[in-house]
């Protein structure tokens, strides 16, 4: 009697699942999945004739020296902006939710993601173009201290751009991730730092002992989000400095844009390719991880 | 025994040296935020109503590469309405490309609330293994970033005659997988018991979804609006792949062409750019937060 239930119920679900997801799933098969597959199958084949031409397009990319400055960039730009972003919105975090009044702290901090980009890059020229607010501040300040004369340095079209992107950046989402840390400090059972507090234990080494290894697993999302979220540096690097910036900041974005204005479709169908399955490869490897930590 | 108290002394002070750096450390961590954040709306604001004359004068050293510091003034000398009203009145192209933002805006939404929230509804309610799978690949697609679907997307909207026109934009992002994910995190916070009930009392599968799911998972709805609200109104990437013809644009991308003659304008159309962003911000900065939240649940 009970299974004859539990497999009506299952039915009843199979049925209204479909019919309820079947809208946006025919949306994804048709304008993700099947023209996934298509770039899949051109990454094979030449441009104009459709030729096979086995892994003649994966050897371009590989071999074109703007892929390699992009993923170098993007790469470097990862690898310094994550961890910087990571640490930087815990720290705020960890401060903000002893705060009382923590309604206002976090608009502030949340605000950057309401900018517009376009808003944002006209106020990034006015302070870091060369006679710029920055250089005007620094200038001042080393008229006060006596240690330094004018500055004129250009942030945007020389290695300093490197620098301001990952300050555009961090800029731009340290409310968003100071709300994962903080929602992940919220779930730290209270219980635990009382006893802790009870016992004698300083607010350090409440943190250090009971908070942070409670965030474990609040650090792996926060982590694959604020890689998605780095995609997007491309609208400020793209509104301040064009489709050729100053090349510490070419990154992967600006080659697959560029590539497309030129119809260089084979090359970008490779490209495609590698850079989707790799991001499938990370992705599924953070999921294992995750559920890894749930048992 | 003095040299011992003296050096204890010291270090007293050492002490309460880095205690008062650390407060001011934490001082300054949560007062950057009010600096770096109100600077730039102070700037766009008073930019706003400056002449274009006296922009000119404080801002050419720094597009035109002069040897002066850039310069500005917290009350301009003329304070004018004049770039909002030429702005308003007097360009009718302007007006377009709000529009053109509005529509584009507003098509993307209204096609992820008819085709994503159904989709969050069956993923949190009717799950089974297949769920399971497919939603995996939902959480995958959410996470890709726009240039690794560009160009599969230009090439069916080529062949569905859609590039350079404004479907072409909307259509792809409806089937954006994140408002799915987000909206299901609402559902999911419905009790299993309360459907339950309700099938019990003999509610259709279509009136518990209308009557239950909708009213009580509204927090993931609204995330979900809010969060996409911020990022379609400040879309750049898909309108300029795939928009040639210019009078199409939003006005996330005219504002970088007006070009520094105009400056007026350029912090004027800044500013009008601003206002729904701020204004969405303002109602629904607690969905927005939420939203964050439901972004970083796992399951």
């Amino acid at each position: 009697m009970k299974g004859h239930a539990a497999g009506a119920g299952q039915r009843r679900n199979r049925r209204f699942f479909l019919l309820f997801v079947m809208p946006s799933l025919l949306g994804v098969i048709l304008f993700v999945l099947i023209p996934f597959m298509d770039v899949v199958w051109r990454s094979f084949h030449t441009v104009v004739a459709g030729r096979f031409t086995g892994f003649q397009n994966y050897a371009a990319v590989f071999g074109n020296q703007a892929f390699r400055l992009a993923v170098r960039n993007t790469v470097r730009f990862t690898l310094t902006g994550i961890p910087l972003l990571v640490v930087l919105s815990l720290l705020i975090a960890l401060q903000i939710s002893k705060a009382a009044n923590i309604g206002t702290i976090k608009s502030l901090y949340l605000f950057p993601l309401a900018m517009p980009t376009a808003v944002v890059v006209l106020v990034w020229k006015m302070v870091f173009y060369r006679q710029g607010f920055l250089n005007l501040l620094l200038t001042q300040a080393g008229a006060w201290t006596g240690l330094w004369g004018e500055v004129h340095t250009d942030y945007i079209g020389t290695g300093a751009s490197f620098g301001v992107l990952v300050f555009s950046y961090l800029w731009k989402n340290c409310g968003y991730t100071m709300i994962l840390w903080l929602a992940g400090i919220r779930q730290v059972p209270a219980e635990l730092s009382e006893a802790a507090r009870v016992d004698g234990a300083s607010e350090k080494q409440i943190v250090r002992k009971i908070v942070l290894p409670n965030l474990k697993g609040s650090l792996y999302t926060i982590v694959v989000l604020s890689f998605l979220n780095s995609f997007k540096i491309y609208r400020e690097a793209y509104l301040a400095a064009g489709p050729y910036p100053q090349q510490d900041m070419y990154l992967l974005q600006h080659l697959f844009n560029n590539w497309f204005v030129d119809l260089e479709f084979d090359k970008m169908a490779a490209a495609t390719v590698c850079v989707g399955a790799f991001l499938f490869a990370v992705i599924i490897l953070l999921m294992r991880i995750w559920d890894k930590r749930e048992e | 025994m003095a040299g011992r108290s003296g050096s204890k002394h010291q270090f007293r002070i050492l002490y309460d040296g880095l205690r008062r750096l650390r407060s001011a450390l934490r001082v300054g961590l949560l007062a950057l935020p009010t600096v770096l954040v109100c600077l730039p709306v102070f700037l766009i604001v008073t930019g706003s109503v400056m002449s274009n004359g006296e922009l000119g004068r404080y801002l050419e050293t720094v597009f035109y590469d002069g040897t002066e510091y850039i310069r500005w003034k917290i009350v301009p000398d003329y304070p004018t309405f004049g770039n909002y009203g030429k702005l308003l009145f007097l360009s009718p192209q302007f007006f377009v490309l709000f529009w053109n933002s509005v529509k584009m805006t507003a098509g993307i939404l209204a096609g992820q609330l008819l085709a994503g929230v159904p989709a969050a509804w069956a993923f949190a309610v009717y799950q089974g293994r297949g769920s399971r799978i497919l939603f995996t690949l939902y959480v995958v697609l959410m996470l890709l970033p726009f240039q690794v679907t560009m160009l599969s997307s230009y090439l069916v909207l080529d062949r569905l005659h859609m590039i350079d026109t404004p479907g072409g934009v909307i259509i792809p992002a409806v089937f954006s997988t994140l408002p799915v994910f987000l909206t299901y995190g609402g559902f999911r916070s419905i009790p299993v018991q309360l459907l339950e009930a309700a099938r019990i009392d003999g509610a259709g599968e279509w009136r518990i979804f209308g009557m239950i799911g909708l009213p009580l998972g509204r927090s993931g709805l609204l995330s979900a609006f809010v969060l996409g609200f911020l990022e379609y109104w400040n879309m750049m990437e898909q309108p300029m792949a795939f928009l040639e013809d210019k009078s199409l644009w939003p006005l996330s991308l005219y504002l970088p062409e007006i070009t520094w003659e105009q400056a007026g304008y350029a912090f004027a159309a800044s500013a009008i750019t601003l206002i729904p962003a701020v204004f969405v911000f303002a109602w629904g900065q607690d969905y927005l937060e939420q939203g964050i939240i439901y972004s970083g649940l796992k399951e």
